[in-house]
């Protein structure tokens, strides 16, 4: 198993620690992982990106050009991400914010309105768990106790109590991902 | 079980510092690799070991602090990228006259000038081939991984006591920057005794200590030129570090240091699904440069291309070491741009195989 | 008769064994010999001698490190400051002082000086303020007074295009990390004792761990000024002292 995730949107959407956690997760389950971000300037309030790779080998380049799946959260990521995912390859969208459906018809797309869902749950910090859950409901790389595992190594003790509202988060990005188009 | 962390290059680096058992580390803030005084700094060593950590008005201060903490015989440390390092040249040259041991880490960027704050690999020459004035080497790891960065610490402090010499890491904004899986050391308590030659105070009985680089008669400069070159003479025999990777049946060698070796692996990967037989060198030390091995891959392969995040400099020894047997040519990118797999594989196929 | 004179009882005057046997380079009439040799007596009357580090400029004094019989590192051209900073750190118990001139303390190393003191680095600086470039051979230094004539400015000192003399010291005084900052001279016996007694303030103060202490030398250069040693004395007297008036410029609120 190797998955090439390319993960972007907005700095602040959490964009960044979503692939931490979801490499962390990789450690906690004995997988080869790497995390590469984009830096500099657009890191602050601009588009961030990260390069998150799962893998059961020993990985090569921590920086790639096509990608198993492109987790995109706002328009201008899925503008430059859209081309680059493998055919037959998976792109999920958030619904919230974008101008314009994906156009490539030999990839699946899924959809996620996870900004929706984080309003209703009250706390727009766990939009990216959402769409980590949802993520992981179509590619079940990762089981769940360790992704709790890999929270606990990223977050700070002081947060632990916030774990069970992730997890919540996560299960509820599991059950509205839809998809959109089957390649 | 020894510690597994998911750390990020630059982080990694500073933790393998404290782990070393580093005395001091002094540095100034510069993209990409500002982590490594940050992580020092919320970490305050001086808590865990007694290590010092210092944010010096400069990089030029910054290895001025170095050189005197290690002309007293302590582990010294300092950081930077690209800019920052040509200013610690001038003090780098002097550390190397002076025959002081210190470790010196790049995070190289894209240049020339103020350059690029993406990765680069810009900096090899002004690595390996001096930088700072006079006839001197240092000791330069090339670390591939965030565990090499993390390895490369101890090495490198290892060797610089060894052989009383500055050693540079030069890693990159990728290896930097970037996540990965790591196997800390156990902590290495911080020595105790300093060596004989370091300014610690006067002793009854022993003449003073003089930590300098300064020889006014040419005569007694010339004997200090010598010994610098026998001193890198046996660097160059004991301390050749490198990687093969798919070597035994290759007809073709790729040759590439750093996150670039990481790079063509990849290309390596499809190259190899099309049924290229084509094999890998990664040089860990790019100075000592493993001239033998390439020397012996060239009577083996029917060409050698070099992967570099720059115009081509490793290029130049790959060519010296392989002194005309086969046909050395380079592919790379630069200010800040990367080499995908797609584009390694094309310029094999292009300027090696129908070359 | 000569041989039953040199006995201990009869021992008038005895070189500290805190400098070496090494015949100075200096040009004779220099003041550098004299503030080696305050700057050694008290670390031998200290006892220090042994927690001693010295740091080396470059400049007349590069060749400090072999004349003074303690631990010492040569440093580039400007960053002694740095280089103690370096050595203080690891070695916080040491006495560590730097010996540095105008041209490597007030011009290339201005950055240093100014960053060491403002952390208040717990060492001894002490400068030697001659107003020119004695080693290369007379050129402007950053302290050359108005109108003085050197290699570089042989027209004398045009402070609109050259600039002007920097008072460094009383720059370093206005610093919250710096503690005693004064300016002295060797030229008498009388300022030579003086500026002992100021350099040993400076090493007591820097036991107590109280910051960064300055001492400022004026000192002649007849070999760069062009001029007899006696010459030099009456000239420095008449024209640096006015510009740079001796005395304590900072001193301990205690």
């Amino acid at each position: 198993m190797t998955e090439e995730i390319i993960i972007a949107g907005f700095g602040g959407q959490g964009v960044l620690s979503m692939g931490q956690i979801l490499c962390y997760s990789g450690v906690m389950q004995g997988n080869e992982v790497s995390w590469m971000p984009s830096y500099g300037p657009e890191m602050r309030g601009g588009t961030a990106n990260c390069t998150a790779i799962i893998s059961d080998k020993p990985i090569s380049s921590p920086v790639l050009n096509a990608f198993d799946t492109a987790i995109v959260l706002n328009q201008p990521s899925m503008d430059k991400f859209e081309e680059s995912v493998k055919p037959g390859g998976l792109l999920i969208y958030e619904r919230n914010g974008m101008t314009r459906k994906p156009r490539r018809t030999d990839i699946n797309v899924w959809a996620i309105g996870a900004y929706d869902e984080s309003l209703k749950m009250n706390n727009v910090k766990v939009f990216n768990m959402i769409v980590l859950g949802g993520f992981l409901k179509i590619k079940p790389i990762i089981e769940i106790e360790n992704v709790i595992k890999g929270l606990k190594k990223v977050l700070p003790e002081r947060y632990h109590k916030l774990i069970p509202l992730n997890e919540e988060a996560i299960q509820r990005g599991m059950s509205i991902i839809t998809q959109e188009h089957k390649a | 079980m020894k510690e597994l962390r998911l750390m990020k290059g630059n982080e990694a680096l500073a933790e393998a510092a404290i782990r070393a058992g580093a005395d001091a580390y002094f540095g100034y803030p510069i993209t990409p690799q500002s982590e490594v005084i940050e992580y020092l700094m919320a970490e305050n060593p001086v808590e865990r070991t007694g290590m010092v950590v210092l944010q010096a008005e400069s990089e030029v201060a910054a290895i001025n602090m170095v050189y005197g903490a290690a002309g007293c015989g302590k582990k010294a440390m300092t950081s930077s990228s690209s800019p920052g390092i040509s200013l610690k040249m001038e003090g780098i040259s002097y550390l190397a006259g002076a025959e002081l041991p210190c470790l010196i880490v790049n995070v190289v960027r894209g240049g020339p000038g103020l350059g690029t704050i993406q990765p680069s690999q810009s900096d090899y020459f002004q690595a390996v081939k001096g930088g700072g004035h006079g006839d001197y080497k240092l000791i330069v790891l090339a670390p591939a991984t965030v565990q090499e960065s993390v390895d490369f610490v101890k090495l490198g402090f290892d060797l610089a006591f060894k052989y009383r010499n500055p050693v540079m890491i030069l890693s990159d904004g990728i290896i930097g920057q970037m996540m990965e899986k790591v196997e800390l050391f156990e902590q290495v308590p911080r020595a105790t005794e300093q060596p004989e030659w370091a300014t610690v105070g006067k002793k009854p009985g022993r003449d003073h200590v003089v930590v300098t680089s300064l020889q006014l008669q040419s005569e007694e400069q010339e004997k200090v030129n010598l010994r610098l070159q026998a001193k890198y003479r046996v660097i160059e025999k004991n301390e050749v570090r490198y990687e093969t990777y798919d070597c035994d049946d290759a007809e073709y060698l790729f040759a590439a240091f750093g996150s670039a070796a990481r790079i063509t692996r990849k290309a390596m990967e499809m190259a190899r699904a099309k049924g290229i037989k084509v094999g890998l060198i990664r040089p860990q030390t790019l100075f000592p440069f493993p001239v033998e091995a390439f020397n012996k891959m060239a009577d083996q392969v029917k060409g050698i291309l070099t992967v570099e995040m720059n115009a081509g400099q490793m290029v130049e020894d790959v060519r010296l070491a392989v002194n005309g047997k086969t046909k050395v040519e380079h592919f790379g990118r630069f200010g800040g741009m990367i080499p995908n797999p797609d584009e390694i594989l094309n310029a094999l196929e292009q300027k090696i195989i129908g070359g | 008769m000569s041989e039953n004179l040199i006995k201990p009882e009869n021992l008038v005057y005895k070189k500290t064994e805190v400098l070496t046997d090494k015949v100075m380079h200096y040009c004779p009439g220099c003041g550098h010999g004299t503030a080696h040799r305050m700057l050694a007596e008290v670390i031998d009357e200290m006892g220090i001698q042994g927690e001693t580090i010295g740091v080396a400029p470059v400049g007349c004094s590069v060749l400090a490190y072999n004349y003074f019989a303690v631990d010492m590192t040569e440093a580039a051209h400007g960053r002694a400051p740095a280089v103690a900073t370096g050595i203080k750190r690891v070695f916080p118990e040491k006495f560590v002082f730097t010996y540095q001139g105008d041209g490597d303390l007030a011009a290339i190393g201005t950055a240093e000086t100014i960053h060491a003191c403002n952390r208040g680095e717990n060492i001894l600086i002490v400068f030697i303020n001659n107003g020119i470039y004695g080693m290369t051979g007379g050129q402007m230094a950053p302290t050359t007074l108005p109108g003085m004539k050197t290699s570089t400015s042989p027209r004398g000192r045009d402070v609109v295009t050259m600039g002007n003399p920097l008072k460094i010291t009383e720059l370093v005084a206005q610093l919250p990390g710096s503690y005693f900052v004064t300016r002295q001279a060797v030229h008498t016996p009388a300022n030579a004792r003086k500026a002992k007694r100021a350099l040993k303030k400076a090493m007591e103060y820097q036991k107590l761990n109280k910051g960064t202490c300055l001492v400022e030398i004026v000192s002649n250069c007849n070999s760069g000024w062009k001029m007899t040693p006696v010459q030099s004395n009456k000239w420095m007297e008449e024209n640096m002292f006015p510009f740079y008036p001796l005395g304590d410029i900072k001193v301990p609120q205690e």
